[in-house]
């Protein structure tokens, strides 16, 4: 996370970002309290790459993705896009942006205008950007509907008549619909089925090679991440805590809440119950004004006096690999 | 959502609106109203000034006079005829009412949309507006302001102009403010939409149905205004008449001739019963939670 690097193939690099959400408080009053749901992160995406954010709810992962996207406003820090910050663009700079970054939501149902048709819904940011009119936007539509495996003639149906998979779908057409470089997937597969889940996560899949995407892929599912990500960011409370390459992380934990994330992940073979797993006691604690130290310290076994009073700064102990961590640790369960 | 939308479809508005008998007839009612004061040159027969000082407080009947058609209504103090009356005023009345609560919807929607969208300070300033108009009595703010102005119909449209937004402004916000944090608004600013976009055409439409029943319910409420005001004088001025200043003007003759107040008495009843049955019927269709038989 050099300078040379930053320019050399980072899309986007965010640094030192912070997000609090004041609680209380008015137009004259002071907010009594901040909820910190980004605190202090900093991370890069590399162009044609798919970066992982993972972390238990209410960790600030989607709060995360909204900065990076700049759909929030931000507490402090800073975000670059192909090395401008973002929170600095001038009004025809953020137009821009907005054609080359795009959001796939959790459930993109409700991220539709329910009055809206499905071919004005993919059709919108064509609309928007004055890309296209008329039976070119029609045409445009049709393909981008068969771009993500639907047929064309849907164009004309409301979205509550597809199927949990095929709205999602809608969703990916309307975020890929201008060409973008980087999308963020919010989750994109956690309110679907089990049996269509494959079939989105194919298709993003298949959108990132031949359109050569960027992802940041938002999800709890760490096996999801490991199987679409090339580098995996964990979160933790607002904090991050551990970043590098995937077969990296899953080589080396060495963040304990990492291990313990890849734990909690059930066994499938019944034969392999007995490998020894870290399992997680104890409560996520609040994110409201967190006492000092690692946020980590109530929960985890290693944690000393030192844990609770600094905090653990992001260090990079192995090449590429940054974690935050005072502990010499590395976890040793025997995870495939 | 998704079922529900499906198993609206197959009952239609119509088979609904059949099923609810007194919404149903108010509808008609409001129409045959309406349709009456339209054509109120054709349907009577003296003009609403026309007087007739030797039939004076004739009582309805149905015999046509030596003079001309029958006074259904009977005619008042002056020999006017009631039934004519009663529609030009009419006329006024709902004129005035539909004016207020249709220019009060269209400021007070834009403004509470402005400040449930934005927030803030745009916030603070608009509803501390609403909360200052609205915390003086309607009546007391339209006497003071007619006052000022002088009597008359526009003047009286302007006076109850005064207080008849702060109701559609309240609505508009608090419905905006749910929207606002909506993922289809995200998802709006994520393409790069404009601000006006998203407020226009995707919150807007989304917001409308529950200031509609709002609307109905506040004509019902303005047309009831404008017959207060009338009748305590400060509304229409004669010759012109609406149905306020009539029961104004025969209430000194209420024991000799109870028609003359009886009739434009009936013809806000009438109405504004109608209105409200009409406009819970809307609030009904378009508010899901609300308890259907």
């Amino acid at each position: 996370m050099t300078a040379t690097e930053t320019t050399a193939k980072t899309l986007l690099s965010v640094r030192q970002l912070k997000k609090y959400f004041p609680i209380g408080g008015g137009m004259l009053k002071k907010a009594k309290s901040n909820v910190h749901a980004v605190d202090d992160v900093t991370l890069d995406v590399y162009a044609g790459q798919t970066l992982g954010l993972v972390g238990e709810s209410g960790c600030g992962k989607t709060t995360m993705g909204r900065l990076a996207l700049k759909l929030l406003p931000k507490t402090s820090g800073e975000v670059f896009f192909q090395g401008k910050d973002i929170y600095q663009y001038s009004g025809e700079q953020e137009k821009e942006f907005r054609t080359k970054a795009q959001l796939i939501f959790q459930d993109s149902f409700s991220s539709f205008d329910n009055r809206d048709k499905i071919g004005s819904i993919i059709g919108e940011p064509l609309v928007v950007h004055n890309v296209c009119r008329g039976s070119e936007l029609d045409d445009r539509v049709g393909e981008l509907l068969r771009t993500v495996g639907l047929k064309p003639e849907l164009a004309a149906e409301f979205p509550h008549t597809l199927a949990a998979g095929q709205k999602q779908c809608v969703g990916i057409a309307r975020a890929i619909a201008l060409k973008p470089d980087f999308i963020v997937c919010d989750e994109p597969i956690s309110a679907l089925d089990v049996s269509v889940r494959a079939m989105v996560l194919n298709l993003l899949k298949d959108l990132q090679s031949s359109q050569q995407l960027t992802y940041m892929f938002i999800s709890h599912d760490i096996r999801v991440v490991r199987w679409l990500s090339s580098h995996i960011a964990v979160m933790y409370v607002g904090k991050l805590v551990e970043y590098g390459e995937t077969e990296e992380i899953f080589a080396h934990r060495l963040h304990p809440y990492t291990e313990a994330l890849l734990c909690a992940v059930p066994i499938e073979n019944p034969r392999d119950r007995h490998i020894k797993r870290e399992i997680l006691l104890g409560e996520v604690p609040s994110p409201v004004d967190p006492p000092p130290g690692c946020r980590f310290a109530a929960r985890c076994k290693l944690a000393t006096e030192r844990c609770s009073k600094e905090d653990p700064p992001l260090l990079e102990r192995r090449p590429g690999h940054w974690v935050s961590c005072f502990e010499d640790f590395e976890g040793e369960s025997e995870i495939s | 959502m998704a079922n529900q939308a499906t198993s609206k479809k197959k009952v239609t508005l119509a088979d609904r609106f059949r099923y609810n008998k007194a919404a149903l007839f108010s509808l008609i009612v409001l129409i045959v109203i309406f349709l009456m004061m339209l054509f109120a040159e054709q349907v009577t027969a003296y003009r609403p000034t026309q007087g007739d000082l030797y039939a004076r407080l004739a009582p309805p009947s149905f015999a046509a006079t030596e003079k001309g058609p029958a006074h259904i209504m009977g005619t008042d103090q002056l020999g006017q005829d009631v039934y004519s009356r009663l529609l030009y005023g009419g006329r006024v009345s709902l004129t005035v009412g539909f004016v207020v609560a249709f220019v009060g919807a269209l400021i007070g929607i834009t403004l509470g949309m402005f400040a449930g969208y934005f927030g803030g300070w745009i916030d603070m300033v608009i509803m501390r507006m609403v909360d200052v108009w609205s915390s003086s009595p309607t009546l007391l703010v339209a006497l003071t302001f007619v006052m000022v102005l002088g009597p008359g119909k526009w003047n009286l449209i302007i006076a109850l102009l005064v207080n008849s937004w702060t109701l559609f402004c309240r609505m508009a916000r608090s419905q905006v403010l749910v929207i606002r944090s909506s993922a289809m608004v995200e998802s709006g600013h994520a393409i790069g939409a404009s601000t006006n976009r998203i407020m226009f055409r995707h919150i807007m439409p989304n917001i409308i149905s529950p200031l509609v029943t709002t609307f109905v319910l506040e004509l019902a409420h303005f047309i009831n205004a404008e017959s207060n005001l009338s009748f305590l004088g400060f509304g229409v001025q004669p010759p012109d008449t609406s149905w306020g200043l009539m029961i104004g003007e025969g209430r000194k003759y209420l024991t000799q001739a109870p028609w003359i107040v009886l009739f434009p008495g009936l013809s806000i009843g009438v109405t504004v019963l109608c209105l409200n049955l009409v406009g819970n019927w809307i609030r009904d269709e378009f508010d899901p939670l609300a308890v259907k038989q």
